[in-house]
This record gives C-alpha cells, structure tokens and sequence, in this order.
C-alpha cells in the first residue's frame, strides 16, 4: 500500500489520548486507544466550529462505538466511522493508521484500510 | 403520485417532514420550491441569530437530508404561476413540474402599513435570515432605534435592536396597550414598566405619520405632531399572508387575506392544499408554528391514508382523508428580551358567571391573572407576566378542563411550584396534549418510557419528538419519565453515565475505601466500557479531592476535562489563557510590572477580571510552560481558573484603609483563599470577605461569604451567581476566625463528599432534604458525628498542596505535552488568527 506517511513514535502519544500530526498543510489528530489496543486518526478540525481541536479532546465509548468529544462544545465523533453522534454535525474524516516496531504511519488516501484488525496484528 | 410543495418555510418543511415518517419510500415523488436561499430554518427562534446562533444552528434539517429522502429540493426558485388545468407550476428559472397534489406552504410577509418614507434607507422589516443579515451591516452606523409594533413580534424586533447594540430604541404602539391581543391592562403595564427598565422607550396610541430623511431615515413624525429622531427602523406591525400566487390563478381568498381552505385544507381547488400562515381557516389566519403544524399532520395524514387504503378508483382531491383541522388553541409562551410572557385559553373573559383572581408584584415585575369558571370547577384562560413557570401545567389543566383544587389561587401563588406541578402533570387525563408543537400526549410519553425503554430526555425527543419544538414542555416530560420509571420500581439514581452505575457521592466512598490512585483502575474495579467525557472529569477529581496527586500524574492526565488537561481554558480558534493566582485580589507594583511585561512578551490580550485579579488570553499552547515559568520565577502560583475548584476569594479593603472596616478583610481573605487553593470539588468555588455590613466584596453572591461584625464575622453559604443567581444564607453569627475556618472546613468537605458532578453549593442545597436547617446542624452541631473527620481530611489536603503549574513545568514528560504538533513541536497552529483592537489583539471571529 503506499501513502503511507510517518507520524511519530508509539511512546509520543498518551495513553488514551491523543495528539496533533503535521502532513504537509494538513492537520490529523491521531488517538492512541490504549485500553482497546487500537489506534485511530481523524481530521482535527471539528466541523461544529471549525475549530483545530479535536485531538485535544477526551476518547471513550458510547454503546461501544469508540469515540472522540471536541473540547470546545463536546459534540461527539465516531472514531471509527466519523459519523457525529451528537446531533446533526456533519461527520469527520477518519484515516488508516498502522504500526511497525515503535513508529506509527497514517495513510491519508480514502481507500486505504482501516480497522482494529490490522492495527492489533501489526502491534503483535 | 407527485406531491409538489410550494415554500420552504417552517410548515413546508414540517410537511415533508411529517410525510417521510408516515410513508414507504417510493410512495409519493416530492418537488419543493422554496424562495429563500437556504433550506427552511426555525423562524421561532430567528432572533438567536444575533445572540450567536449561525444559519445552520437555525437549520431544521440539512441540505442532505432531503437528498436521503429522496426530496427534490429547487432553492432560490419562488414559483411565479400555477396552471391548474394542466396540473403544472412554473418557476422564476424557468423550470415546469406537473402535480398531483400541490401544497402551498407560502407562509407569509411583514404587514407594511402605507407610511409616507417607508421606502428610505434604514427602514427594515423582520422576518428572514436575509432581513437580519441587511439589519447587522447597517446597525454599526446606527444609533437611535424605533420599532413599529408592540406586539409579540414587535419586542420581539426591540430584542432584536437591544442585541444589535442600539439600546437607546423607541417602540412605537398604535393601540393603547402593548400586545393587546394577548395580555390585559395591567399585565401590559407591568411589561412596560420591565421594558423601560432595561433601556426602552415605550409608546403607546401613537400613530406615525410620515418617515422623515432624505435618503435615509432621520426620523419619525406621529400624528399628534410629535416627532422623534431616529436612524434605523423596524417595522414589525403585524403580518400579511403570500396569497398571490393563490389569486392569481383563481383560488379563493379571504378579503383581508388568506387562502381558503376547509377542515381538510383543501383550497376551492380539491387538488391543491394551503398550510400554515398562508392558509385562511374559519376566517381565521395562525400566526404561530403549531397550528401550522397540526396542518401540516393532517394533509400529510389524509394522503397517506389515501395511498395506503388504495382508493384509486375515487377520484383523488375529492375524498379528502379522514383527518381534520379543527382549529387551534392560541395559547402562547414567549421569553421577551428574558422576561417571560404568556397567555392561555380565553385570556380576557370576564363576565358575571366567571371569576378571576389576580397576583400581582409591581417590585418584582410579576403579573399573573387566572380566569375560573362561576361553580370554581374549571379554569378557562390567564395571563403571567414576569414569572410564567407555572403556564405548562396551567394550560394543561385549563384544555383538558381537570377539576381544580379547593383553592385554585394556590396554583400561581404556590410557594412550592416544583412539588405542585409534578403532582399535576400526574394528574392529567392519558391523552392530554403535552408537548403542542409536535402533539404529543401524555400516554404517548409515558409508552416510549415502558415499552419503548426511553429512559433518557434525549431517547425520548430522538423517538417521540416531545420537547424538540419550543422546548417549554421538557420539564414536564421529564416528570412524566421520572414517575413512570419509578412507578416500574426502577431506582432513580444520577448515576454518571454508561459506564458507571454509580452515582458521584457513592463513588467517591468506593474510591476512597478501595484506594485507588488512577481512572483506569475506578472503572476497572467499578465500571465498565472505556469511559467517555462525562464519567472522566468527575472521576478524575474524585481521585484530585482524596489524594491531591498532581492531576497530569501518568494515568490521569488523560481522563482530566480539555481544560484541566492543559492546566489552561481554551479558548476561541484555540488559544488559551493564563490566570495567575493574586489573593484577595492584593498585588505589588511589582508582580503587576511582571505580568505586564510577560504579556507583551508573548503579546496577550489583558484584562482585569471580576474576580480580582489579571487574565491574559490569547497563548499559544507551547508559550504556556514558558509563560508559567516567567510567572513562577517572579512568585505567582497557579490561579486555578481552569479547574473545578477554588477560584477566587473577593476582599474589600476593609479596616486597614477604610473609615467604616470592622476588621481586617483582606487579610482574611487572603488567608482563606491561601488554604483552599488548589482543592478539587465537584463545581467551582468562590468566595468573598467583606470589612463591614455594606458588603463591598459581594460575600453574599459567593458559595462562601464573610462579614465583619462587631464581634466577629457572619458566616453565609451557599450562593452563587450564574444563570440562576441566588443570595448565600446565613450559616452563623459572630464567629471569631478559627471557628469560622473549622466550620469552613466541614462545609466545603461535606460538599466534595456528597454533590454531584457539576453541581454548585447553591443547587447542592436545594436538593438537599432538610435545607439548611439539616446543613447546619451537620455543619455546626456535628449532628451527624463526622465533623472532626471531616477537619482531618481538609487539613491533609490543605498540607499536601503543591502548584501545580510548577509541578508541570519541571516535569519533561509533561512539558511536552504542551505542543500543538507532535512532529513539530516548535510550529504553531497555523490556522490561528488574531485581530487588532483597542491596542490589544483579540480572537478572530468564529464563522
Ligand atoms: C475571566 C472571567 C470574566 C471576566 O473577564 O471578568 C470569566 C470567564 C469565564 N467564565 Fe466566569 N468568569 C469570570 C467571573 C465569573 C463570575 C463573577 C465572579 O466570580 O465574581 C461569575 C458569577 C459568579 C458565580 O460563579 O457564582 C461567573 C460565572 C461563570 C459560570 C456560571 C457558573 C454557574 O454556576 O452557573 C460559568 C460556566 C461554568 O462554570 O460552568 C463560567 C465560565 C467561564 C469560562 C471559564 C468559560 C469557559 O469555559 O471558557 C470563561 C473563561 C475564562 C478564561 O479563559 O480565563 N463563569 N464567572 C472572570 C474570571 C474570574 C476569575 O478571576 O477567576
Ligand atoms: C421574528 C419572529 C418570531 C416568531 N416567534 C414565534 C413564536 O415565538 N411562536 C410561534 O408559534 N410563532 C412565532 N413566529 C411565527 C412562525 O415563525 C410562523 O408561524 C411560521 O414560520 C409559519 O410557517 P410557514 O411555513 O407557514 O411560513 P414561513 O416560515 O414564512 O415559510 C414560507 C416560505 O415560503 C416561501 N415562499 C413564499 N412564496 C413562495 C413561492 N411563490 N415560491 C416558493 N417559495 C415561496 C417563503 O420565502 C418562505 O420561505 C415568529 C415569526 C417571526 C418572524
Ligand atoms: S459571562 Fe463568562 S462565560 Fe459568558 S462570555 Fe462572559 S466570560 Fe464567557
Ligand atoms: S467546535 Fe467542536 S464542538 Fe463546537
């Protein structure tokens, strides 16, 4: 797969949180869900507000979809769908991570796999 | 069969809403035209958009929304003929569409009265988003405002003028009375008199003769050869329907306007329906939303059942359905510019079988007149000016004509309003309307709740719609759930959220007795799931208030609410600022020539705060730690301003200077503010310690306030300011200083162990069973055994503060957390962007 772009390092996110990348002119906030073992990345705008926040926020769950609640007005995303789960925000970009060793790669191409399975066997 | 809907207006929308959810996809082909640029918003709460509501929060549904639905959307396309022969419409862009049903849902526009000068530049009407956009740009010149029309959408536009900035406006009232139809004499006085009190002129039986100015407004002449000046005016006098279309291709309308229609909504042509405030019903024209849409629901109604019962053999048109209009309660509740006004039922009646009583309080502004049947049986209408917390159970009883108690009066006099209306909303027959802007009854409520298992307000506005409208009757849906859950035997708890089936105050006893240090070990132990942002800001200072830990201590840094985890408030574009800690708000020269100089450094927005001391916004994330270094390095600790904590404790200057201090308050304010600083709690503390009775501190607005006496100082608690402000009570008198400190202690330990999550000592008290007479012998009479505990536990936490700011900043680990870009730690945030203003910066505004 290619677009793969490097990030950071795993011990550079928090645990259960989150942390802004730089690609080029984009802005990605990337959540380590240390307590599920996955790993995910969105766009940090939050679409409420157009506000440069969202890996700021605070991650958990909701019915166990995981999610990500902007720090200004604590609207909620799917992390894994983007979908807004609170009220009719529209819904955010979510992109494919992967781990290999300690580094952490985004891939920003729409088509680009997502999802916990291969995050967990290339953490394994 | 195609439905074609002419408006994108509220009720066109409710319309299509309403269709959707009753039919199958594929069912019916749906066209809208709609004049207005953007899809149909809520006109209701159209003047939010001046106090920071933007178009899309105004929105009823998204562009989307109609593409998922499968509804073709024309905007910026009014439709300029009708051709009912040939069945079509045709559009200003020219475009034609055939119906089988068409729908007219035009609505209607500002009544303009023929005012010679109405034309002039700064004349401006109030009924679009458009309307209040030309209004924003043209206010900024503006400085004297009028308002043609004291009706409700008359004050409705002096809001409007108020929020705009130009508080010096005239409202300009033919009749003698403002908001004749709906209010009485007296009420309309005691409304007046509100309205001159915050700033605006009120004319009444005046009428305007001529609009002054040459090309712009200058000014108003009134018949009575009176004149005023005036530069920007709103005409908001009353409304016409949009019958043109209706006219002009032959359908019936009313001589004053309006389309005629029948029970049904049917116009002259059974094909073609009318709705909303375009619609001529009974010879009556609904200028509110909830008739419209009980119009809308039985249109939508009929050509369901139309479809569904397969009637295609009877002509279509002619069977009209079997739902009908049958007219509509005009009971209105409006909050005008926050002063509540309403109306019920038959609002004036007043003849020799019926009797009225009247409460009214001229100090506080309150007006409240209740109509009764001669037999004392039946309430038939009223009006409350002023306090209207009483109108959801008031109309109800009124249209679903319940028995009313011995004493009828006690149902606007009720001193305990909370007890009487939970009792009354049981008491209303199953199918009692409770919510009128989406008719939902009571049985329709209290089903979501059992069967449907809507536990929560929001699951039942998601499934039944209730309170999604105006929002008045959510009080009483959450009653009607509260008592169907516990009619279940289910157990109400305010237990935290999903992952925790505990509330606050048990939680804190299992964390304290367990010993545990992190979040992940609480919900390990006691919860389940991953945690989300309602159990994690309680949780984490639960942990804060027991072991006062550093609170970005590995673990916990995560769990911390946004603003505790930078130890800063975010802010607008997402800056934050930095408050340092100046007790009793009392500084030296020195420490100000500091903060001044580190502000110009990192180029800060400074401002005095009404807690005493200095803010200074506008940081960016990785200037915090270097900004708090400065600050520490010159003496300052942190303030705390982020936290659910202790904020500030106000002082006066008290006896050092004053010729009237009893004591040393600001001494004592610094003391106290020095012991509690830092000391998570569930909801923020203030505090205030005034030198003498005339409470220069405002001690009584705080959740703890001191006064000087001449024996000592009184003790209040418990108030606070906010949205719902409320005086603080007094706790006892004459203490000297350590009794005061010790009962300090008791009281503010008692709260951290029992509130709940964001609960201020003010709401905590009114919850509380017993009041403050229990408070206080818990506090000062030891009543229930646990004060010298409770002295233990303040005073350890009292000796293990630490800045926590200091803490951060010489912590590498944390210090890094203070970036904006993980792989480029020195960049930041290239999106943020400042303004000048008044020599300072301020925050670009959000869109
Ligand atoms: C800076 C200040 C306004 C000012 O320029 O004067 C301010 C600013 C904010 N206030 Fe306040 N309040 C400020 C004094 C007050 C006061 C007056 C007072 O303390 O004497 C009140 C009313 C008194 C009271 O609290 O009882 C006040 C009642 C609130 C409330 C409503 C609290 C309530 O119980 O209803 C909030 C919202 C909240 O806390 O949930 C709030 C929240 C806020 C927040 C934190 C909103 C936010 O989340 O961003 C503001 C950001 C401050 C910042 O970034 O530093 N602020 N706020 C004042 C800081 C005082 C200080 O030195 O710490
Ligand atoms: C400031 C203000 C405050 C109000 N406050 C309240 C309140 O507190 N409570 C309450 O109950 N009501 C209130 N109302 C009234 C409420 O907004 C109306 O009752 C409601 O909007 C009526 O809905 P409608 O769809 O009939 O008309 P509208 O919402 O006016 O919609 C009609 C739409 O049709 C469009 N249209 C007209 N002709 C054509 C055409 N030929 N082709 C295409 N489109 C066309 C119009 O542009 C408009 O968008 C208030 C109104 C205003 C202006
Ligand atoms: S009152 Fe307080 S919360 Fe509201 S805008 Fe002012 S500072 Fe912000
Ligand atoms: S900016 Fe994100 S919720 Fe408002």
């Amino acid at each position: 797969m290619e677009n793969w772009f490097y990030a950071c390092k795993i011990e550079d996110v928090p645990a259960n949180g989150g942390v802004c990348v730089k690609y080029k002119e984009e802005q990605i906030a990337l959540f380590n869900f240390s307590r599920r073992g996955e790993w995910y990345a969105t766009q940090n705008e939050c679409p409420h507000r157009q506000q440069m926040a969202l890996s700021r926020g605070m991650i958990g769950s909701q019915n166990d979809e995981p999610k990500v609640a902007c720090p200004f007005h604590k609207k909620t995303f799917s992390l894994a769908t983007g979908e807004c789960l609170s009220g009719d925000e529209c819904a955010i970009k979510t992109y494919a991570v992967k781990i290999e060793g300690d580094k952490i790669y985004i891939n920003l191409h729409p088509s680009a796999p997502k999802g916990e399975l291969e995050t967990h066997e290339l953490i394994a | 069969m195609k439905i074609v809907v002419i408006g994108n207006g509220m009720v066109g929308y409710k319309f299509c809403e309403k269709l959707v959810a009753k039919s199958q996809p594929q069912q019916f082909e749906v066209v809208v035209f709609g004049e207005e640029i953007r899809p149909a918003y809520d006109r209701v709460h159209l003047s939010e958009f001046f106090g920071g509501k933007s178009a899309e929060d105004l929105s009823m549904s998204p562009m989307d929304w109609y593409e998922n639905n499968q509804i073709k959307l024309h905007l910026s396309d009014p439709v300029q003929s009708i051709d009912r022969t040939a069945k079509t419409v045709h559009s200003y862009h020219g475009i034609t569409e055939s119906y089988d049903i068409l729908v007219l849902a035009t609505g209607s526009s500002a009544f303009v009265p023929p005012i010679p000068g109405v034309d002039k530049e700064g004349v401006f009407i109030y009924r679009t988003i458009e309307d209040l956009e030309m209004m924003q740009s043209y206010s900024k010149k503006a400085k004297k405002g009028a308002v043609i029309g004291g009706g409700l959408l008359g004050l409705e536009a002096a809001k409007a003028m108020i929020d705009l900035g130009i508080t010096d406006t005239a409202v300009i009232e033919f009749a003698p009375r403002l908001m004749p139809r709906q209010i009485d004499e007296a009420a309309s006085g005691i409304l007046a008199n509100k309205l001159e009190q915050l700033g605006l002129k009120i004319h009444t039986s005046k009428n305007t003769s001529e609009i002054l100015g040459d090309d712009c407004i200058k000014g108003m002449q009134f018949s009575d050869d009176t004149k005023i000046e005036v530069d920007m005016l709103v005409i908001s006098a009353g409304i016409k329907p949009r019958d043109e279309l209706a006219k002009l291709c032959g359908l019936e309308v009313g001589h004053r306007g309006g389309i005629v229609v029948n029970d049904k909504m049917q116009t002259a042509d059974s094909f073609i329906y009318a709705i909303g405030e375009c619609a001529l019903h009974q010879g009556m024209i609904y200028g509110l939303v909830a008739p419209g849409y009980e119009m809308a629901d039985v249109v939508a109604s009929n050509l369901v059942s139309y479809i569904n019962d397969d009637l295609s053999n009877t002509p279509l048109g002619v069977r009209g359905g079997e739902k009908a209009f049958l007219g509509f309660d005009m009971s209105t509740k409006l909050k005008l510019i926050g002063i509540d006004v309403a109306s019920f039922g038959d609002p004036f009646i007043n003849t020799n079988d019926t009797r009225t009583v009247v409460f009214e309080d001229t100090m506080k502004g309150i007006y409240k007149r209740i109509n009764i049947s001669g037999d004392g049986k039946y309430l038939l209408g009223g009006i409350l000016v002023g306090d209207a917390s009483a109108y959801n159970m008031l109309l109800q009883t009124s249209k679903n004509k319940v028995i009313l108690p011995p004493n009828p009066e006690d149902m606007i006099l009720g001193g305990r309003a909370g007890e009487a209306e939970g009792n009354g909303v049981l008491g209303l027959p199953d199918d009692a309307i409770i919510c009128s802007c989406e008719s939902v009854t009571k049985v329709g409520i209290c089903k979501a709740v059992s069967e449907d298992g809507c536990e929560t307000i929001d699951a039942l506005k998601k499934c039944t719609k209730a309170g999604t409208g105006c929002g008045g009757c959510v009080p009483m849906v959450k009653d009607l759930m509260v008592h169907t859950m516990k009619s279940e035997g289910k157990y109400i708890r305010n237990v935290l959220c999903e992952h925790f089936a505990y509330s606050r105050q048990e939680l804190y006893d299992l964390v304290k007795i367990n010993k545990l240090k992190t979040y992940d070990e609480v919900l390990d132990t006691f919860g389940n799931g991953d945690g989300c942002e309602l159990c994690k800001p309680p949780v984490a200072s639960i942990l804060a208030s027991l072991w006062n830990d550093n609170i970005l201590a590995k673990g916990n840094s995560t769990a911390q609410d946004s603003n505790d985890r930078f130890l800063a408030n975010i802010q607008k574009g997402g800056s934050y600022s930095v408050v340092p800690r100046i007790p009793g708000g009392e500084i030296t020269p020195d420490k100000l020539i500091v903060i001044g100089s580190v502000a110009k450094k990192y180029s800060l927005y400074t401002k005095i705060t009404g807690g005493q001391r200095i803010d200074l916004f506008g940081a960016h994330l990785s200037d915090l730690p270097k900004i708090w270094e400065e600050l520490i390095a010159a003496g300052f600790e942190s303030g705390h301003a982020y936290g659910k904590s202790l904020r500030t404790v106000k002082s006066c200057v008290g006896s050092t200077w004053c010729r009237f201090g009893l004591h040393d308050s600001v001494s004592f304010a610094i003391q106290i503010e020095e012991r509690y600083r830092g000391l998570r709690s569930p909801h923020k503390l203030k505090g205030g310690v005034s030198g003498c009775i005339r409470e220069c501190a405002e001690a009584q607005s705080k959740d703890f306030g001191v006064i000087a006496t001449e024996k000592g100082w009184n003790l209040y608690i418990c108030g606070n300011g906010g949205s719902k402000p409320q005086h603080a009570q007094l706790l006892a008198t004459d203490l000297d200083s350590e009794t005061l400190i010790k009962y300090l202690d008791r009281f503010l330990m008692f709260y951290i162990k029992t509130a709940d999550p964001l609960t201020r000592t003010a709401t905590w008290l009114n919850k509380m069973e017993g009041g403050m007479s229990y408070l206080r012998n818990v506090v000062v009479n030891d009543s229930l055994g646990i004060a010298a505990e409770l002295e233990v536990e303040m005073q350890t936490l009292v000796d293990s503060y630490k800045c926590e700011w200091k803490e951060a900043i010489e912590n590498p680990a944390i210090r890094k957390q203070f970036s904006h870009f993980i792989n480029a730690p020195e960049e930041k945030d290239p999106t943020m962007k400042f303004e000048a203003m008044r020599e300072q910066k301020k925050v670009k505004d959000w869109s």
